[in-house]
């Protein structure tokens, strides 16, 4: 009797077990189905590697082309740079430069799917494959370009942190502070920065740390603080929620590098051309003054040799990068320069509004500087 | 003695509401006096809370973005199968409010529910909706009152087939753009539409595992106990996020040539292979209450251990833990907004990206209290309908 029971036990779970295998297989899509049981097979078969992503010249370009839309890495909770709008569509200056990517490759810049990733698992995700180029507000550092197995395809905003003081207090340079207490968040680059840029400066001061954004810069509205730290981009967006955002200035002060732009896998490097010739046809798109609203016209009447060449007309820039002729064209067309991107996203008539500062053409002062298109 | 709770009181004084405000609020010159202290002191604590909600607070933010709270980055030209599944459900419910809680006479106040959101303000499609579903739900009611025991097996049927329509219908059939049904892919799945999916995944699967653990352990095939033994207390020793972490971020590593595992997908394994664990133990504890009495006295009708453990065992153990099982079953719900923190875009997830929009940047408080309020409703709901089971089946009585 017993016995008769402990084997209903095991058939139970035999039974189950195959239920499990049987039940995952209606929800990934279609074509995902044969790939989970492939998976299962292989991994039986040979111990694999650890890092097995698609590697080598040309890889990833053609499992694009293959796939029909490129896989993009991107942030969802940062405003101005990844975010999801009222209508399901994600949007910020990361995404675009997604748009502009998918447009090279496809002349289509909707061929895209943005995968909201984590800042602990964007590089795991990078490294395995499951999306194609990463770009989500994330610091170009040699760590990062070496041993998380990436490269950094180009800074495409520089950002660096800042100090937000109440206008009235008069503060403007750091020694002001000497004495005070600045609100920053804890376990953060931003407070061993602070740490070391003012026992540099010589400036006493009471650091009051909280747990995360919301508190910190709620403490500081509450006057807790003589000052608040943080990446200039994030206080340009937490000062327009302040209460008076008026009564708030940022400090002409930059107390780190934080080199912001996407990265790729190491070991395509025609996938990294791509990526950064993406990124140069968006700053030379505003260097030569063409806009996804004139560049048609421009294409007719262009006579200057480097936007022929950029546009297509003369050479086969495209083709050597393994694209079309027209790719430069259409991420104008489609996505627009770097000037339209950012004020789309973080330009005057935003809510996110930064000042271009370094992020302008290294015409206008800036580090924007695009290598010639020959 | 006759039990004095079920004993009706005369007629006088039965549910009348100033009657009983006067018997219990105001009996005696301190009972008002304790009222009055009483609601005064009430007021001064939520008066803050109140004036914030009704002056202060910007629900623009949550009326602006409902559809994305609701069912994430769907494409809206497919969320009529969403509705679909939704009426499906909710004709069943009416069916077996009808058949099941005959006894209860406003029961079906619950199917004017949706009608009721209809006056919240959503756009003109979703309110059409949600009278449609009131009507089914009526409609389904009416039949399971009119013929309980024609239907009463094909509304079971229907309970049971109702999963494996749902996730047909929200992932679609075919692959491509054009064909009947497309592929709507997991990455856009979001919302309360996630989060519902992955609490009845994760319940509707975890309870037979859990089950089968449960027996496994007290096996005396000393291979199975074991297995269930560590399997138990393997998983039951780590917290469910890391669990999530793992499924995110290691198993990537180990597939082999770029393949990927759907992310959602594994979302719903790692919290159906946690909750089970714990229902072991629960299952276990159940088990453990049935006296050795209820056994022998199988043994003595001739039946066998399988008939035993199906037929007199499980039934009365799975009774006696009806109150646990609710209390893990929103357990689950609750712990599926963790999946917030590995990307995925659940409830909790949309919500913070809601509040990345330049147009409603710091409006956090509306925000979580929106999610708050869903949470604290459906949990409510599981709670509610777990007590009337409770009572039908007699938990406690006997």
């Amino acid at each position: 009797m017993r016995k008769t029971y402990t084997i209903f036990t095991l058939l139970v779970l035999v039974a189950l077990a195959l239920a499990a295998c049987g039940t995952a297989a209606p929800a990934p899509s279609g074509g995902d189905t044969v790939t989970v049981v492939e998976t299962v097979v292989v991994e039986v078969t040979s111990s694999a590697p650890v890092v097995v992503a698609p590697t080598g010249y040309g890889v990833t370009l053609k499992a694009v082309q293959e796939r029909g839309k490129l896989v993009c890495g991107v942030n969802s909770q940062v405003p101005g740079f990844g975010y999801v709008d009222a209508n399901g569509n994600f949007a910020g200056i990361d995404v675009d430069y997604c748009r502009a990517l998918a447009a090279a490759i496809f002349g289509d810049a909707s061929k895209v799917e943005f995968r909201p990733v984590t800042a602990a698992e964007r590089f795991t995700a990078l490294q395995s494959g499951e999306i194609d180029i990463l770009s989500r507000n994330t610091t170009w550092s040699l760590v990062r370009d070496t041993e998380l197995g990436g490269n950094f395809v180009h800074t495409t905003f520089y950002d660096g942190q800042g100090m937000m003081v109440p206008k009235d207090s008069g503060f403007t340079t750091l020694k002001d502070l000497d004495g005070g207490t600045i609100c920053v968040q804890t376990g953060t680059t931003t407070e061993l920065n602070l740490a070391d840029v003012m026992a540099a400066e010589g400036v006493s001061y009471t650091p009051a740390v909280f747990e995360d954004a919301d508190s910190t810069f709620a403490a500081y509205a509450e006057g807790r603080c003589d000052a608040v730290t943080t990446d200039k981009s994030g206080l340009v967006s937490r000062r327009s929620v302040l209460p008076d955002p008026a009564a708030h200035v940022i400090m002409d002060v930059t107390m780190s590098k934080e080199p912001l732009g996407p990265m790729v896998r190491h070991g395509d490097d025609q996938w990294f051309d791509i990526a950064q010739w993406t990124v140069f046809t968006l700053f030379s798109g505003e260097e030569f003054g063409l806009t996804s609203a004139n560049v048609d016209d421009m294409r007719a009447s262009a006579t200057a040799p480097e936007v022929r060449r950029l546009l297509g007309l003369e050479g086969d820039l495209g083709l050597k990068l393994g694209l079309t002729n027209d790719w430069a064209y259409n991420i104008i067309k489609l996505v627009g320069n770097y000037e339209e991107i950012y004020n789309r996203n973080l330009g005057p008539d935003t809510p996110t509004y930064i000042p271009r500062g370094y992020n302008s053409l290294y015409t206008d002062g800036g580090l924007l500087y695009a290598p010639p298109f020959r | 003695m006759a039990n004095l709770d079920t004993m009706m009181p005369p007629v006088t004084e039965r549910s009348n509401i100033l009657r009983w405000a006067r018997k219990n609020l105001f009996g005696s010159w301190t009972d008002s006096l304790l009222t009055v202290v009483g609601a005064l002191i009430a007021y001064w604590a939520m008066r803050g809370f109140l004036n914030w909600a009704l002056n202060v607070a910007e629900w623009e933010v949550i009326s602006a973005n409902m559809r994305l709270l609701m069912i994430g980055q769907y494409p809206i030209e497919h969320a009529g199968r969403l509705w679909l599944w939704l009426g499906f459900l909710v004709f069943l419910a009416g069916n077996s409010i009808g058949i099941w809680a005959r006894g209860s006479r406003y029961a079906f106040l619950l199917l004017l529910a949706p009608a009721a959101l209809a006056l919240a303000p959503f756009g003109s499609e979703p309110k059409r909706w949600l009278v449609a579903l009131t009507l089914t739900g009526l409609v389904g009611w009416g039949l399971g009152r009119g013929k309980p025991e024609v239907l009463k097996r094909s509304v079971i049927a229907g309970w049971v087939v109702s999963l494996p329509i749902i996730v047909i219908l929200t992932h679609g059939l075919s692959s491509s753009e054009t064909g009947f049904m497309p592929v709507v892919r997991t990455t856009l799945w979001g919302g309360l539409l996630l989060t519902f999916l992955l609490t009845v995944v994760g319940i509707l699967f975890s309870f037979p595992m859990g089950v089968a653990l449960a027996l496994g352990r007290r096996s005396e095939l000393s291979v199975i106990r074991w297995f269930s033994v560590g399997y138990i207390e393997l998983v039951r020793g780590v917290p469910l996020i890391t669990i999530l972490f793992m499924a995110q971020l290691m198993l990537p590593l180990f597939l082999p040539d770029g393949w990927t595992l759907d992310r959602v997908l594994r979302a719903m394994v790692g919290i159906t292979l946690f909750s089970a664990a714990y229902l072991a133990e629960n299952v276990r504890g159940g088990l453990q209450a049935i006296p050795k009495g209820q056994y022998e006295a199988a043994e003595a009708l001739g039946l066998n251990g399988v008939q035993t453990m199906i037929f007199i065992i499980l039934p009365q153990a799975l009774r006696l833990i009806i109150p646990i099982l609710v209390g893990q079953f929103i357990g689950v719900f609750k712990d599926t907004s963790l999946v917030a923190i590995v990307g995925l875009l659940d409830l909790l997830g949309i919500g913070k990206t809601v509040l990345a929009q330049p147009q409603f940047l710091g409006l956090q408080r509306e925000v979580y209290a929106f999610i708050s309020l869903i949470f604290w409703v459906l949990s409510y709901g599981m709670s509610y309908l777990s007590q009337q089971l409770e009572v039908r089946l007699g938990v406690g009585k006997r």
